[in-house]
């Protein structure tokens, strides 16, 4: 089983994140199940929600404490919320941000991480540039297929599709894959530079 | 057809192909997402030959729904928490007097203290108001159960609940088989109501009865419990013809035959449970289950049957008889009366409190050594508890009690689970 927890702020467009991830995984004929944290959502507020895919049928309901991958819609969190509590030693994180995981001070948490799987794209300017609003949701989405692998790009495009109308699923899709793109070249350049060390 | 949808929307889907002709409603959390995407699918015509009816309070839903029941329409209403408590007056009555509506509790807490989080309060506080109540364990499970409901009201002129937890199942996306119209058609005949209100031949519905004849009919109501306990099975099996799935029926056991602990409960919390046994049947302990679906009639036969080869039994219920215990437990220990079993009593989950796997091994392993007191509340933080009972004791003017306790936990917000 695979667990992703995803964390941003009411607005953002959390819970559907996680909806969508989940019909992603859907249409690939897994198991998946989405759910929001059960907390009183207000616009700002910080919001959580999850997704669980399996290849069996997912019973349990508890919320997830020990991700395999985090998808962090805003950077700012990281200051308030301890959104890394229960990620396992060598886990996805995917953050919404044109900051290095560095500059972010988040070098000593990671040093020992695979690079490639840490990864960040500035969502919120792309969601700007495609979509004409600030929804970092879809754009990591495409970004999060990229770095951990678990679902094709063309999940989440399909994911897009049944929930958005045409005029505005046409956005994110441009959204989703140019986040693609940006972070497939990221893990790419990440084991470049890995071999360059070895 | 394969969907992965949110649980009040794979409910919302079910009634509509169970033909209602009326929907009132009045919105509360976590059950609106239903009625709101029924209230879509008659305004977009989907749904036809269906009146949604907007109301001014859940009085007023319960009292419309008494209505076009008495009037021959298949009625469906929706609520949840206060909401029930809003409408209890005519919720009793719809019973009394025998209407076969339908409606869902998306079960959430009670206050005072507000929450609108999941727990089974609500339902529970009317185990007696002569509905049945049905508890889904999953989304799949919430979809059949209401198309059950429509087919078991209708036969046996009662009105049924069928609930499901809120927020765990109403919001969760997961994968539902939604049937087609011809598969629900070919289960549910049309309405034929047993009493109706027509003009062309006119009947009074809720006479005033006396001493003389007010037992008899209360008796009644039981009787038809009684009958439900015999049809409710049937139901499930008639359901699994067409349908192909084993949902619904009185209870459900999980590994439990060669069992020495077995662990009861209702709803969505089930499947943790069983993830939990699954762990600790594979550590060696003798560990299995009891979900009850059919709460109103208890069934308490299969209950007994269930429990007969057990040692002991660990009822884990998301309700509280303040000042008693348990209510699901209450029942529990009526059905295994003399049979010698050790009965432990677990209140969890309530206001939305997370059930983990992790605090359930704890608790089962120490339930197998027979080291549980006879009520346990699972994860309660004594720490607060105990602070708040102190500053009652050294202060008269010690302040309202939810407020002073939120205060010395600090920021939640902030807390993944």
């Amino acid at each position: 089983m695979f667990q992703v927890r995803i964390h941003g702020r009411g607005g953002q467009g959390v819970v559907t994140a996680a909806e969508m991830l989940s019909i992603a995984a859907f249409e690939e004929g897994r198991h998946a199940q989405a759910f929001p944290s059960f907390g009183s959502e207000r616009t700002g507020a910080p919001v959580v929600a999850f997704c669980r895919i399996a290849d069996q049928e997912i019973r349990l309901r508890e919320p997830i404490m020990e991700p395999d991958a985090l998808i962090i819609q805003d950077p700012t969190l990281l200051h308030q919320v301890d959104v890394f509590a229960g990620l396992k030693k060598g886990g996805y994180i995917l953050i919404n941000t044109n900051k290095s995981f560095e500059e972010l001070g988040l070098g000593d948490y990671v040093r020992d991480w695979p690079h490639e799987r840490l990864c960040t794209v500035a969502a919120t300017d792309l969601s700007r540039k495609h979509v004409g609003r600030p929804m970092p949701n879809v754009p990591l989405l495409g970004g999060f297929a990229a770095v951990s692998g678990v679902i094709r790009l063309e999940s989440v495009i399909k994911a897009i599709n049944a929930k958005f109308s045409e005029k505005v699923a046409a956005g994110n899709i441009a959204g989703a894959s140019e986040a693609y793109d940006i972070v497939r070249a990221e893990m790419e350049e990440a084991r470049r530079q890995e071999a360059a060390n070895a | 057809m394969l969907k992965q949808c949110e649980g009040s929307h794979a409910v919302a889907e079910a009634v509509a192909l169970c033909r209602p002709e009326v929907i009132c409603a009045y919105p509360i959390s976590p059950q609106t997402h239903i009625v709101e995407g029924l209230g879509e699918m008659v305004k977009s015509g989907e749904l036809k030959d269906c009146e949604f009816i907007n109301v001014e309070s859940e009085f007023a839903a319960m009292s419309v729904a008494i209505g076009s029941s008495a009037a021959g329409a298949r009625t469906y209403t929706a609520t949840a928490s206060q909401g029930l408590l809003f409408m209890v007056e005519a919720v009793y009555n719809a019973s009394g007097l025998g209407l076969p509506i339908v409606m869902t509790v998306a079960n959430r807490a009670i206050g005072a203290p507000i929450n609108i989080w999941n727990d089974h309060s609500d339902s529970l506080s009317q185990r007696d108001c002569g509905w049945i109540q049905l508890f889904a364990e999953t989304n799949q499970e919430a979809l059949d159960l209401h198309i059950q409901a429509f087919k078991l009201a209708e036969e046996l002129s009662l009105p049924v609940m069928v609930c499901m937890d809120g927020f765990i199942l109403t919001h969760a996306y997961e994968r539902a088989d939604i049937p087609t119209q011809a598969q629900v058609d070919d289960f549910l005949p049309p309405y034929e109501p047993r009493q109706v209100l027509d003009p062309a031949e006119p009947v009074s519905i809720g006479a005033m009865v006396g001493p003389e004849a007010f037992m008899e009919v209360r008796y009644l109501a039981h009787a038809k419990q009684m009958q439900a306990l015999e049809r409710i099975p049937q139901l499930a099996d008639e359901f699994k013809k067409v349908f192909g799935r084993d949902t619904g029926g009185l209870t459900h056991t999980y590994k439990a035959d060669d069992a020495e602990t077995i662990v009861i409960a209702m709803g969505s919390v089930l499947g943790t449970i069983k993830d939990t046994v699954d762990d600790m049947r594979e550590a060696g302990h003798k560990i299995g289950v009891l979900g009850i679906t059919s709460f109103r009639p208890f069934p308490l036969v299969a209950v007994a049957a269930a429990l007969k080869n057990c040692k002991r039994f660990l009822v884990l219920e998301k309700s509280l008889a303040v000042g008693s215990g348990g209510i699901v437990a209450t029942d529990v220990r009526m059905a295994v009366t003399g049979m010698g079993l050790k009965g432990y009593t677990v209140v969890a989950g309530l206001g939305g409190r997370a059930i983990t796997k992790k605090s359930l091994a704890t608790l089962f392993e120490k339930a197998g050594r027979d080291e549980l007191e006879l009520v346990t509340f699972l994860d309660l933080d004594w720490k607060v508890v105990n602070r708040q009972l102190e500053r009652e004791k050294q202060t008269r003017r010690s302040g309202p009690a939810a407020e002073a306790m939120l205060r010395d936990l600090g920021t939640v917000a902030s807390k993944i689970a």
